[in-house]
């Protein structure tokens, strides 16, 4: 009881805060001064059209060097959590039996799915490549793209339950292509202006596909590296999921 | 239209944004099933993007990106703020990345305790 009137009262403070951040909010007339800066100065020193895109892989690339590092601790972590505990099911498996039995077996996917999903996954993975390619030019770039590329794993997984990822392939692609990103960013401190500067390549024509310099390889390896980490996390819950029902 | 001009639509984002932040906290403090409260915590993430987004919001700014609507030249008066955009891409990616592993947490808990209330984990609390 006290515990749900404490709860009470921090949201009612949290909901003050917000009322009185809410009330006093004035829309931007203009943007601010760093925002001005990027958007003048962006589409000369970049050359990339997608504003957004700039920031993220240049202006910030640090940033999303960290970010990519966080997701592939994060993916890491999952593998460790998981592996662990399928270690520990092997030791309960003689005393969890009686209970494992009243687990039913998945049903396999219809007819209609499994058609679907060859039909569907190559022009999935097309369009995640479509779209950490286009990074540069249109809204979308690597995270994104590597989400619908991990989406189409799941596709994959959730038609096709047998069908094996080989792990050793996706830990090869996503390793060097996080080594890639980072040689990228070495060498823009070697062959221009500092760590992840794009400008070592020519910036070319501006929105052509393969412009500003260095975006489109970053992206692209960004792309990769995404994409084969959350198919391994999804392949880790699968796994999990598929050893609990078996076992 | 005077009405429309009195209440600008970010408003209404990061009015929602709040709204949502309260809503995920209040199921991550209340809520007993761990399940619920990964829910309640990526509510929390998607108000707190929201309110992100709607800081950045110029007024009829459009998609900070140059094309034949957006001229190089105009941009400036003509697109939103770029830097929360990119910082809520972020933001989304570390949302997941922390959402996995609280769910595969949540999995192994599950395994070893065969229950997903969390008042049955007092015994390893600290």
């Amino acid at each position: 009881m006290i515990k749900r009137l404490f709860i009470f009262i921090m949201l009612a403070l949290m909901a003050t805060i917000f009322f009185n951040l809410a009330s006093n909010y004035e829309e931007n007339r203009s943007l601010s001064k760093l925002g001005r800066y990027y958007v003048e100065k962006g589409p000369q020193e970049i050359g990339a059209p997608n504003l957004v895109t700039a920031v993220v892989v240049t202006y910030r690339g640090l940033d999303t060097l960290g970010e990519v590092t966080v997701l592939f601790i994060s993916a890491a972590g999952v593998g460790l959590l998981l592996r662990r505990s399928r270690r520990k099911q092997d030791d309960e498996q003689i005393n969890g039996e009686q209970q494992e039995e009243n687990i039913v077996a998945s049903k396999p996917a219809s007819e209609i799915v499994e058609t679907a999903t060859q039909l569907l996954l190559p022009m999935i993975i097309l369009f995640g490549i479509y779209v950490f390619m286009n990074g540069h030019l249109s809204p979308g770039g690597g995270f994104q793209g590597g989400a619908i590329i991990a989406s189409g794993t799941m596709f994959l997984l959730l038609a096709l339950p047998e069908s094996h990822l080989s792990r050793l392939m996706i830990a090869i692609t996503e390793s060097l292509s996080g080594f890639s990103y980072v040689v990228v960013g070495v060498l823009g401190v070697i062959l221009a202006g500092g760590f992840l500067d794009n400008r070592f390549m020519d910036l070319g024509t501006y929105g052509d596909l393969f412009s500003a310099g260095a975006i489109p390889l970053i992206y692209t390896f960004v792309g990769l590296k995404v994409g084969f980490e959350l198919s391994a996390v999804l392949d880790r819950f699968r796994q999990e999921d598929s050893e609990s029902e078996s076992a | 239209m005077n009405m429309l001009t009195d209440f600008p639509v970010s408003l209404i984002v990061l009015c929602s944004g709040f709204v949502l932040i309260l809503i995920g906290l209040w199921g991550m403090l209340t809520q007993q099933n761990m399940i619920r409260i990964i829910i309640g915590f990526s509510l929390m993430d998607t108000g707190i993007h929201m309110v992100m987004v709607s800081i950045g919001y110029v007024t009829g700014g459009t998609a900070p990106i140059i094309n034949d609507a957006v001229p190089v030249n105009e941009a400036v008066n003509l697109v939103v703020d770029p830097v929360p955009s990119a910082l809520v891409l972020t933001a989304i990616v570390i949302g997941l990345g922390v959402t996995a592993v609280m769910l595969s947490f949540a999995v192994r808990l599950h395994k070893a305790h065969k229950t997903l209330k969390i008042d049955e984990f007092t015994e390893s609390r600290w």
